[in-house]
């Protein structure tokens, strides 16, 4: 990296955000509070699919503290539908109106919104909401969805086949016709909550002299949200202000545009009085966006020696019942990266986007990927084990190599650059792996069930070229050096927990040879920052990133001829260094930063031609995605009594390019790793046949706790990219990638010499129980085959 | 309707008419403008509006402003003017920072909380101790490793202060 020091990049520094919010002094959505605010809040239909009847408001309107009851029909298409951006040949439309219209589709869909003085008076007048509802046959299976006789989510379109969506490179029939043996898997997987632990939240607030609407929200994309508004509400874009303080965590849950951030607009501009909305953790369950839910049938055609010849993917993937912001588009990336980290010549991947009566799918961490991943990991463990190659050599035999990068893949992408033969050695030498299959089979002969899984994978980062993007993937930045010498740096990332403040001080600072402390980073308000895209798919350094980094590079530049000039000496020889201009051959030539700064903003000195001030901005426009990789292993024994799991070791070999604080990329991966804990052994969005959601409280939806994990080692590799300069991949979803199928592996692998093949996740005690119980003939197994 | 409790909070003396039925955490936040004790669930099932009443880690949702009557409350906001603070952050908010102990932070205060108690208890807790003491605190961030590393830093330098 080209910058003129390194003191900060690359360090474990600990981070600028945190001492306000280790204080708590730092504001979240829901901490604000305005001059007359009211309370607005939701709601909810109980039904999974029915027919509004009617909905008799009077007695909530004449409720004590009521300022405003609303309904769909109250609002007569007042505000437009949640916005999708994602575009799939042949798609049907089910944009999801801001309340329902005549009919509700999930159990939790709005049907009305009460506004009141205080959240109190705000609960009871709820409860004064009267609606009525007529039943309507409800489907939550999606492959039963796709059924001719199955009920139609919406009436209006001929099935529940949302989208089909299909990418076959290669030759698959002639792969298969050449197969020495083909191996088939079933995989689900499962639906998850997201989960941040702040949930959504909204404040908005109309100024009528100014028409100036200001929209506070937890979000993770505020200029988007800024334009969807302004085109929800048909408002004018210059007149919305999106404000977006603290964020408690996202997720991809707040990568979205939700129906209570426009009707809180709406109803501050009607009411003349600041609205705030926050959302509660039942609802956060019903009504924001969940993640995952594919199920999968892969087919390898294989040689004997472990050749991956081909793989057809069929998959269903449960959207729910409306479009969110990207709902569609999410099951193609799965698609786009089911080849994994392994040389497929020739797949096929057929896709169904199903419309069921459940709330939304869309992005969670990872957001088709992790699927990917998971179903190609298991994938290799069962032509793995099929064949009897050791998991991790049949891995070795069909790695792309270090030097055939850029790496096409089947399904149309260029994989930048990896080494993933090296960061798979690296986590087998550091989990000590062939010591482990050792004591592994030491411990069957004596009847203990120890597994050992494995899992590479290659994930894609730096979302992305605009070509490939819904909406736009490059990144914005202003720099502006200010007249007193500090820095401040405005971006259009948006970050919830990434700890940027710190990772762009860390360059900027280094960049233009000032302190940390010297630079601010800005993010968040629309009326500050220059219009971004926002933060998700880990493009926060790679784009965002670099889009400051090149605002660095100018001002630099600039500062530097302002400083030859002054000390005239050829700019070509001058460095920034400790705040200070100095000259390579010269140390005596030296100029404090402050003065070529104040020399820039008193213009009375400046090179011929040179512009006054120091400001630069940049939109960055990347050439490609980035591709972290990197290999996972860990080990488990299960209780053969219990069917408990328990995890003794975790080993993280991962490779996200250079890094600028490895105490952030630690941080990402220990918890993207819990998060994976969390689906392989505890997380299921369970839809009953009525459409209810039956885990949708924390007592029947089990996060992991500190209790649940043990100590989770990490190593990396460093393989920078050639996509941006500073050779940053991205390492947000790495974790929960890279998890997910080594934890699977490793359990079906502790229970493999008993014929187990596959379980599906979640991996509770008593799937795991009965499993080892159909697989042993013990009593349990023979009384369910029985019935 | 109203009725009145007396509380000290974070050394302040307060006295309120509320309703009977609002919850201590509303009260906090909400009264008392205390917004740093944070809503997570409200069903005592994350942790995250934690706080001390008379010295014990107490989920603030779970607990009727008026039955804190007479108590007396610790909210984050008020940790840095304990002794253990000795001017600057409590070792605890120190090791959250030190250890990169919290990513978006909502957690944090909770966590934080969950953890003086222990350390109050308990001086020297093993890894085990730790991970069970903030088993009731969710975070879905960290993964918690960077918070047991956080609770052992601030144990030790806790320790080091009393020799
Ligand atoms: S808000 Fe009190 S425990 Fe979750
Ligand atoms: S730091 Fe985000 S929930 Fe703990």
């Amino acid at each position: 990296m080209a910058t003129a020091t390194k003191k900060y990049v690359g360090k474990p520094l600990k981070r600028k955000e945190d001492p306000r919010l280790v204080q708590g002094i730092a504001h979240y959505v829901d901490d604000l509070t305005l001059p007359g605010m009211l309370h607005m809040g939701v709601v909810r239909s109980p039904y999974a699919h029915a027919r509004i009847r009617g909905i008799d408001t009077t007695k909530a309107r004449s409720a004590p503290g009521v300022a405003a009851v609303l309904t769909a029909e109250d609002l007569a298409g007042a505000i437009g539908p949640v916005p999708c951006a994602a575009q799939i040949p042949d798609m049907k439309a089910a944009p999801r109106p801001v309340l329902a219209t005549g009919e509700v589709r999930f159990a939790g869909e709005g049907v009305a919104v009460v506004v009141a003085n205080s959240p109190y008076t705000l609960r009871d007048a709820m409860e004064l909401v009267d609606v009525d509802y007529d039943p309507l046959p409800v489907v939550v299976d999606p492959e039963k969805a796709v059924r001719k006789d199955a009920p139609r989510v919406h009436e209006e379109l001929s099935d529940n086949a949302a989208y089909r969506w299909e990418l076959e490179g290669g030759d698959v029939k002639k792969a298969f016709k050449q197969a020495e043996r083909v191996v088939k898997l079933r995989m689900t997987n499962q639906r998850l909550v997201p989960m941040a632990m702040e949930g959504r939240g909204v404040l908005a607030q109309y100024d009528r002299g100014d028409q100036r609407l200001t929209l506070w929200s937890s979000s993770q994309i505020p200029h988007i949200l800024r334009t969807q508004i302004a085109a929800m509400l048909n408002f004018p874009e210059y007149g919305v202000y999106v404000v977006v303080p603290e964020v408690g965590g996202g997720f991809g849950s707040k990568l979205n545009v939700y129906p209570e951030e426009a009707l809180a607009c709406y109803l501050a501009m009607k009411l003349g009085k600041p609205v705030k909305w926050t959302e509660g953790r039942r609802e956060n369950f019903l009504a924001t966006i969940h993640g995952r839910d594919e199920i999968c049938d892969m087919e390898f055609a294989v040689k004997r020696d472990g050749t991956l010849l081909g793989m057809r993917a069929k998959i269903f993937a449960d959207l729910g019942a409306y479009y969110q912001l990207l709902t569609p588009l999410i099951p193609t990336l799965t698609g786009l990266m089911i080849c994994g980290c392994y040389k497929l010549p020739n797949v096929r991947v057929e896709i169904t986007g199903v419309l069921t009566n459940k709330m939304s799918t869309d992005a969670y961490r990872g957001a088709g990927r992790p699927e990917a991943t998971y179903f190609i990991e298991r994938g290799m463990d069962a032509v793995a084990a099929e064949l009897k190659i050791d998991p991790a050599e049949l891995r070795r035999k069909n790695f792309p190599k270090p030097e055939d990068f850029p790496y096409a893949t089947a399904t149309g992408l260029i994989y930048d650059t990896a080494n993933y033969q090296g960061a798979m050695e690296l986590a087998l030498k550091q989990a000590e792996y062939k010591k482990l299959r050792r004591e592994q089979a030491a411990a069957r002969k004596k009847g203990r069930l120890l597994g050992i899984g494995v899992a590479s994978y290659v994930e894609i980062c730096a979302l992305g070229p605009s070509s490939a993007m819904p909406a736009g993937g490059w990144e914005s930045a202003t720099v502006r050096i200010e007249p007193t010498g500090r820095v401040r740096v405005l971006t259009g990332s948006s970050p919830h927990g990434q700890g940027e403040e710190t990772s762009f001080a860390q360059i900027a600072a280094d960049m233009l040879g000032v302190t940390m402390d010297d630079v601010i980073i800005v993010h968040g308000d629309t009326s500050a920052v220059p219009y971004g895209i926002g933060t998700f798919g880990s493009r926060t350094l790679a784009v965002g990133g670099t889009a400051m980094y090149r605002c660095l590079e100018n001002l630099r530049d600039k500062l530097l001829k302002i400083a030859g000039h002054l000390l005239e000496e050829d700019p070509a020889k001058l460095v920034l260094r400790d705040k200070r201009i100095v000259s390579k051959r010269d140390p005596k030539k030296s100029l404090p930063f402050g003065e070529a700064v104040a020399a820039a903003y008193t213009a009375k000195s400046l090179p011929p031609g040179l512009e006054p001030g120091l400001e630069a901005t940049n939109f960055f426009e990347p050439s490609n995605f980035t591709f972290p990789f990197g290999t996972h292993v860990a080990v488990v024994e299960v209780d053969r009594e219990t069917g408990d799991v328990k995890l003794l070791k975790y080993v993280a070999a991962d490779d996200c390019g250079n890094v600028i604080n490895p105490l952030l990329v630690e941080g990402q991966l220990q918890g993207g790793i819990v998060q994976s804990i969390g689906q392989v052994f505890f997380e299921e969005a369970v839809y009953d046949e009525q459409g209810q959601l039956i885990s949708g409280e924390l007592t029947d939806y089990a996060l992991p706790h500190a209790a649940d994990i043990p100590r989770i080692e990490t190593y990396h590799t460093v393989t920078p990219t050639p996509v941006n300069p500073m050779g940053v991949k991205g390492v947000g979803e790495a974790g929960t990638i890279g998890a997910t199928p080594t934890l699977v592996n490793a359990v079906v692998d502790a229970l493999a010499h008993l014929g187990v093949r596959h379980m599906d996740m979640p991996l509770k005690r008593e799937r795991v129980w009965q499993t080892i119980q159909e697989a042993t003939g013990g009593s349990a197994g023979k009384a369910r085959k029985a019935r | 309707m109203g009725l009145e409790i007396q509380v000290q909070v974070n050394g302040k003396n307060y006295q309120s008419e509320i309703e009977p039925r609002l919850l201590l955490v509303h009260y906090l936040r909400e009264v008392l403008g205390l917004t740093g004790t944070h809503v997570g669930c409200e069903t005592s099932l994350c942790g995250a509006c934690t706080v001390l009443v008379d010295g014990r880690a107490v989920k603030s949702c779970t607990m009727l402003a008026v039955q804190a009557d007479g108590s007396e409350i610790t909210t984050i906001e008020g940790l840095t003017a304990t002794p253990e603070a000795a001017g600057g952050l409590h070792p605890v908010q120190e090791g959250f920072w030190e250890k990169h102990g919290l990513q978006c932070g909502y957690c944090t205060p909770g966590m934080i909380l969950s953890a003086v108690q222990l350390l109050r208890d308990n001086p020297s807790p093993t890894e085990a101790e730790i991970r069970h003491a903030i088993a009731g605190n969710l975070c879905r961030c960290t993964g918690y490793q960077h918070i047991v590393e956080a609770v052992e830093y601030a144990a030790k330098k806790l320790r080091s202060r009393k020799r």
